[in-house]
């Protein structure tokens, strides 16, 4: 494919990969800076040298100056929450589409699929009215409760019904199966890789949410990592960077280092997710 | 109808409705909800909300906040957007060939993808802090003097555009990579026999193969350019004079600080209507341009 192999070296290569190299350099070089503020003590921020002594006071402090752990709660039980209800929604909503012929199916549908382009997250002004009415202002619940029933969810989970063969369906109802039996032992083992592509795909999303909580809550008892963040770097501290870098990174923590460890099945999930 | 079919029909309502009740609750409702308030006052104290007809159009016509926002929002989408792509089409194609240190490649590509916004917001503040921010150490070392990169009107928005290419490529890489497995090897060994260079390759079949991934991506990206403000938040609050401030940035401070929910319902209508558009025009433009075959 190209001349310059002949000569032993492959300098098409060689350049592409001092490219790619490059560029991953370019877009690790803001995360690999983070690193660096938050480990050395605060008068390194700035300043590179090799031998600026390592602390994890910067941590310490983070910690301590506003209540993480109690953000880290909220935000672990608003993920969960989100996650269990959109399994359960998505599922039976996902199941009617795909294996039941009624009136309207197709109409219905398209009302669903409507909120991939209208999505809660710009409707704030009317959601908090109604969080309002619901009492539900300042709580967990108020965040998640928009996200439960998500069209991504039920058009993914559709796509992959539909591909099961129908014969295993009737071959369970001839035995006496009911629908929800079917469902929940045909159905859902077989959409197992979608359920894990979701499920990462909406943990990263809610983990990282933060104009809505940032909307219904306003306390600390409710709110998430995102919004303790910004309240914490905009008003308690006021510029000390390696404080802040380091709350930074800890609201990160987990998810990057889930990310790190299953590398493969995010990237693979994400893949997923997006070709369907 | 047969009694059959009839069951049939009441078994999907059973287990569609839990999904349909919360979906209508806070999408369709509250999107129907915004353009009715949008016809009334806000309500003040004693004053209940009256209906003042299209009152709150003609203010928004007139409102130059509306129009710099609006216009900083269609310049914050062509520059994130096929920027973004650009670079996401790169390095897919780097990561999807024999590369040393592919896993490492990748990775750092993606990693920013999994990064709350908002986390990542905090971090490239501090490089684009005046006089001794990354930013300004590197131009400070070619000679060139300090400079407000976020408090400048000139070049705020332009600063936030860099850190949404920097979060949005790498996602978007993910999708060409999927794409970019699809194409079959046959094609590149028949090029390759024809003496195609790598780039006629690229121009005259990678690229038009990819191109509903390229359409795909686009959506996502422009309906993102609108919902995703959380970095306008941490990095300018909109300002230096609002040239920063993104739609959806400035319906939260109409809403949430002015309290003047009539006037923010007003704006969302004018935003949802922004991205029926959007998807009106991506469909008639997926209908043309698509058929690559």
């Amino acid at each position: 494919m190209n001349a310059f192999r002949l000569s032993g070296f492959d300098y098409d290569r060689a350049l592409n990969t001092v490219g790619a190299w490059a560029l991953a350099l370019v877009w690790f070089a803001p995360l690999i800076y983070a690193f660096w503020t938050a480990f050395h003590p605060g008068e390194y921020s700035t300043r590179f040298e090799l031998t600026a002594p390592l602390t994890l006071e910067n941590f310490v402090a983070a910690w301590n100056a506003a209540p993480f752990a109690r953000y880290f709660l909220n935000t672990v039980l608003l993920v969960t929450s989100i996650l269990i209800g959109q399994f359960v929604l998505c599922t039976l909503a996902a199941f009617a589409f795909a294996r039941f012929e009624f009136r309207g199916r197709d109409a219905v549908f398209v009302l669903v699929l409507l909120q991939l382009l209208v999505m809660p997250d710009i409707l704030i002004v009317e959601n908090y009215r109604t969080m309002r009415f619901l009492g539900l202002l300042d709580t967990i619940l108020a965040i998640g409760l928009p996200y439960m029933a998500s069209a991504f969810g039920i058009f993914l989970l559709r796509q992959t019904f539909k591909t099961i063969p129908k014969e295993l369906d009737d071959a369970a109802r001839v035995e006496g199966a009911g629908f929800m039996t079917i469902l929940l032992k045909v159905y859902v083992p077989l959409a197992k890789p979608t359920y894990l592509a979701y499920g990462l795909v909406s943990v990263s999303h809610h983990w990282n949410n933060f104009l809505w909580p940032l909307i219904v809550t306003n306390s600390v008892e409710t709110r998430p990592v995102t919004v303790g963040l910004s309240v914490f770097s905009s008003t308690d501290q006021g510029i000390d960077w390696a404080i802040i870098t380091a709350a930074t990174l800890m609201t990160s923590g987990p998810l990057l280092i889930a990310f790190l460890l299953f590398q493969r099945q995010f990237v693979q999930s994400f893949m997923r997710a997006g070709i369907k | 109808m047969g009694p059959l079919a009839n069951r049939t029909w009441i078994h999907a309502w059973l287990f569609l409705s839990p999904a349909m009740i919360l979906l209508i609750a806070f999408t369709h409702y509250p999107a129907a909800v915004t353009l009715f308030h949008s016809f009334f006052s806000t309500p003040r104290g004693k004053r209940p909300a009256k209906f003042v007809g299209l009152e709150n159009y003609e203010t928004l016509l007139a409102d130059t906040t509306f129009w710099k926002v609006l216009g900083n929002n269609l310049w914050y989408a062509l520059g994130t957007i096929p920027a973004s792509v650009a670079i996401a089409i790169l390095m897919a194609l780097w990561v999807d060939s024999k590369l040393k240190g592919r896993g490492f490649v990748r990775m750092a590509y993606f990693t920013p993808t999994v990064l709350p916004l908002i986390a990542v917001a905090n971090i490239w503040m501090f490089f684009y802090t005046p006089g001794f921010g990354l930013i300004d150490q590197i131009t400070g070392f070619f000679g060139f003097s300090q400079h407000n990169w976020l408090g400048d009107p000139s070049t705020a928005l332009n600063a936030v555009i860099v850190v949404a290419v920097w979060k949005e490529a790498g996602f978007f890489m993910i999708f060409y990579l999927a794409a970019l497995q699809t194409i079959p090897v046959s094609l590149r060994e028949a090029a390759a026999i024809e003496g195609a260079g790598r780039w006629y390759f690229f121009r005259r079949v990678t690229f038009p193969l990819l191109m509903p991934t390229t359409l795909f991506v686009s959506v996502n990206a422009v309906i993102n350019s609108f919902r995703l403000v959380d970095h306008i938040f941490v990095m300018t609050e909109g300002g230096p004079d609002n040239a920063s401030s993104l739609l959806l940035f400035y319906i939260y401070e109409t809403s949430f600080r002015f309290w003047d929910t009539a006037y923010a319902s007003t704006l969302t209508v004018a935003l949802l209507l922004l991205l029926f558009a959007v998807a009106i025009g991506q469909f008639l433009l997926l209908d043309k341009r698509v058929h690559y075959r």
